[in-house]
């Protein structure tokens, strides 16, 4: 449930006193609300859930505990390829 | 995508599935509440990296799934009117009612539209003056503010053809009613990460003082579900039982604030029909009296049809974990996605669904 | 329904559903799609060629083969980045003539016009119509023109009909896949069906996604040239990737198993999916098709595709298998497998 995902805001705005900004995910850029996260600035990451952001991504935090899990996986195999190329 | 991608990584996933099989020396039921994550869960196929003393079983976290029979009955009857435009995630359509779900009201001619966002909502509100529009409000809390904000704005902007059928759900009562049943073999539960963004993690500080159960905060990716899987094994190895967040990207232990104040503002909690499993006082949220006007429960006048309940669906027992749906007579037979018979078959989110999509056999254990 | 404190005792007050008026989810493609043809059409129609259930009819005609094919476009909205019914009309026709080997020759086109339909809007349906045609090398020679009453129409459905010629040696149908065969991709899922969805919802994405809409005959003929091992070829539109496939592992009664770090997806259309929770397996595609052939040719096959420019992109994304015959199954980028199945009906945005 909650189908929430990460953006960076590119650009924001205020129009009409609501606060919008420009959210770019992956390959496309979407307009968010930003009413709940007013101490989000651009460049930021956000994560959005139907058209408003509920939430400034832990930059620091992330890549601390994203860290000590690279390190587990540096540890672990690469799987082994699918017959992929044929040639 | 950042903050996406990293997550699926597949060494890493490997190396947290085999931590927990080191880890876990006894059999342990974990609950994760969430259908985002019960969808994780099927789509990556993560309980086949798992070792086959930890059991996961899927929790009533698909609010698509516990919206009350009658909410679903009252919008397909607001949307055949002919001077109503019914408005809806798109999750809601294919919901079976008592007669009908909103997809054939569609059919019937009904103008119903999908919105992402409740904000289309109001701009559907603003481009039809002479027609009503009542948006379907459902969601736990992490749609909540969302919502609200549509109520709050419509307000302010003094929009009059604008109405919400509000069906809201609240994740903590629901988990205290599950854990307070006799029949509960849950021993550590997976908090739902975007709740928790919204609500923060405190609220489930007095479940696991109550019942003694270690929760965790978790994520919706593979890698996130099993390092809270990871968390929650370690708790249950050492007999403790605390809250942690695993999630901690997107979750702080107060929540979002100006989300809260929102809800605050307008919504009040309240009892709530929570559909398969009944009445749960103070679990669900509805609009304040000063939002009255906006209320479509309060505006219209709505007959209740209740329909004749087939014994065969379990899903209040997949509900609470109690089931698999794998367990169930009807699964995949009788009851499908095209023909089903309860709601969690229904819903993308819910767990029935999850298995069929994904797999129709248990892993083999 | 229940009593406050019954919270392991409740059942569900879900009825069964019945099903006797077409819903929407009978165009998509899907589950219900195939239950239609399977229930009504079928049975009614009787005969060994629709049996086999391709994109097209090979018939024989005074010792010739002829590949006769028709679709009905109704899209909404009429116009999109990347396309427009109009053109969609000729390429898809134009398609399904091609994933039967045929050589396409002769368009009809029929026009179901709403009252009220501007001129200048099918003005410049019908020339887009003619720059596909005749870019493809391929003649409208006939057509009908019919007109409802407003209301009764979504402004303008189009049919093609399409006739084509099938070289003598060219045997391509769903139900000769083999296990061992490769599947073959010929580029990225995805394009079509969210430039569609984007456009309609009023998505509203800053550079618009792009419909794939092309006519693949010469991408096909290039590949008949390259080998003449390919069991069959569809190209998956509505339903996506898992419709085609499910199609051929049902005909065929084979397995199908995909890797899911082969299959292409584009990074504007990975976006949209994420953020509206749909998956690009079941998005439609007008400008993709996916070839089962047998593996010894599928190296050479894929050179073939890639030289070609509507192939660039080509990928061996699965293979057939023996086990669990009419099943799609996928191994995902953690190493585990799901299955591929088919959706009922069309796939819904969801905030769950």
């Amino acid at each position: 449930m909650c189908l929430a995902i990460p953006g960076k805001i590119l650009s924001a705005d205020e129009s009409n006193g609501l606060l919008v900004g420009r959210i770019q995910f992956g390959g496309i850029v979407r307009s968010a609300r930003l009413d709940f996260v007013p101490e989000a600035r651009v460049g930021d990451y956000v994560m959005v859930h139907v058209g408003f952001a509920i939430s400034r991504v832990d930059e620091k935090e992330a890549e601390r505990t994203y860290a000590l899990l690279k390190e587990m996986g540096a540890l672990e195999a690469e799987l082994p390829p699918e017959d992929n190329e044929s040639a | 995508m950042k903050y996406l991608d990293e997550y699926r990584d597949g060494r890493i996933a490997r190396r947290l599935a085999q931590e927990i099989t080191e880890t876990a020396t006894k059999h342990w039921v974990l609950m994760e509440i969430c259908g985002g994550q019960t969808h994780t869960i099927m789509r990556y196929g993560l309980d086949e990296l798992l070792p086959r003393n930890i059991e996961l079983v899927h929790g009533p976290g698909c609010p698509v799934c516990v919206t009350p029979l009658e909410t679903i009955d009252r919008a397909i009857a607001l949307s055949l009117r002919a001077d109503i435009i019914l408005v809806s995630y798109g999750d809601m359509l294919r919901v079976p009612g008592s007669n009908a779900d909103l997809f054939r009201a569609k059919a019937q001619g009904a103008d119903v539209r999908i919105a992402y966002s409740p904000i289309e909502a109001i701009k559907i509100a603003r481009n039809n003056p002479k027609r009503k529009v009542v948006f379907l409000a459902i969601g736990f809390e992490t749609t909540a503010p969302a919502n609200a904000m549509a109520a709050y704005q419509a307000k302010h902007e003094g929009l009059t053809n604008f109405s919400m059928l509000v069906s809201h759900v609240l994740v903590p009562p629901a988990i205290r009613a599950l854990l307070a049943s006799p029949s509960n073999r849950v021993q550590g539960f997976i908090a739902p990460g975007h709740v928790c963004t919204v609500m923060g993690c405190h609220e489930y500080e007095g479940l696991v003082r109550d019942f003694r159960i270690p929760m965790v905060v978790g994520g919706f990716e593979p890698v996130d579900l099993l390092q809270a899987i990871l968390m929650l094994v370690k708790q249950l190895e050492s007999g403790v039982a605390h809250v942690e967040n695993q999630y901690v990207r997107s979750v702080s232990y107060q929540g979002n604030l100006p989300a809260q104040q929102i809800l605050q503002e307008v919504f009040e909690v309240a009892d709530q029909k929570w559909r398969g499993i009944g009445t749960i006082p103070r679990s669900g949220l509805r609009l304040r009296d000063g939002y009255a006007a906006y209320d479509a429960d309060r505006i219209f006048d709505l007959e209740l049809i209740t329909a004749d309940e087939p014994a065969e669906c379990i899903s209040a027992k997949v509900l609470q974990g109690l089931k698999k749906p794998t367990d169930c007579a009807a699964f995949a037979i009788r009851c499908t996605p095209e023909n089903p018979l309860g709601a969690p078959m229904v819903s993308a989110e819910g767990a029935c669904a999850a298995y069929y999509r994904y797999r129709r056999q248990p892993v083999a254990s | 329904m229940g009593k406050t404190n019954g919270i392991t005792e409740l059942s569900c007050p879900t009825p069964l559903a019945t099903r006797d008026t077409i819903l929407l989810g009978h165009g998509s493609g899907g589950k219900l799609s195939a239950e239609l043809v399977r229930d009504v059409f079928l049975p009614a129609f009787n005969n060994p060629s629709l049996a086999k259930l391709n994109d097209q009819a090979v018939v024989a005609i005074n010792g010739s083969r002829i590949a006769v094919t028709t679709d009905s476009f109704v899209v909404s909205p009429l116009f999109f980045p990347g396309g427009d019914i109009g053109s969609l009309a000729v390429h898809g026709t134009i398609n399904d003539l091609a994933m039967g080997g045929a050589q396409p020759l002769f368009l009809s086109a029929a026009f179901i016009i709403e009252e009220g339909l501007s001129l200048a809007v099918l003005g410049k349906v019908v020339a887009s119509m003619q720059r596909a045609a005749q870019g493809a090398g391929v003649q409208i020679v006939t057509g009908d023109t019919k007109v409802v009453e407003k209301g009764k129409g979504d402004g303008l459905f189009v049919n093609t009909t399409g006739i084509g010629s099938v070289a003598f040696g060219v045997e391509m149908s769903s139900d000769r896949a083999r296990p061992g065969d490769k599947v073959l991709l010929s580029g990225s899922i995805g394009d079509h069906g969210i430039a569609i969805l984007a456009q309609r919802e009023g998505l509203e994405f800053e550079s618009a996604i792009e419909s794939d809409s092309a006519a693949l005959h010469t991408l096909v003929s290039d590949m008949l040239a390259s080998s003449k091992d390919i069991r069959c070829m569809r190209d998956p539109t509505r339903g996506g990737l898992s419709s085609a496939l499910n199609e051929i592992a049902a005909q065929s009664r084979v397995g199908i198993e995909l890797d899911e770090t082969a299959i292409p997806v584009r990074d504007e259309v990975k976006g949209a999916c994420e953020m509206l929770g749909l998956d690009p397996l079941y998005v439609a595609n007008e400008g993709k098709l996916i070839a089962v052939v047998d593996r010894d040719s599928s190296a050479t096959l894929l050179k073939a595709m890639r030289n070609h420019p509507l192939g660039s992109e080509s990928r061996v994304i699965g293979t057939v298998t023996k086990s669990d015959p009419g099943m799609v199954t996928m191994r995902t980028q953690l190493g585990t497998t799901r299955i591929v199945d088919m959706l009922a009906g069309d796939q819904l945005p969801r905030i769950c």
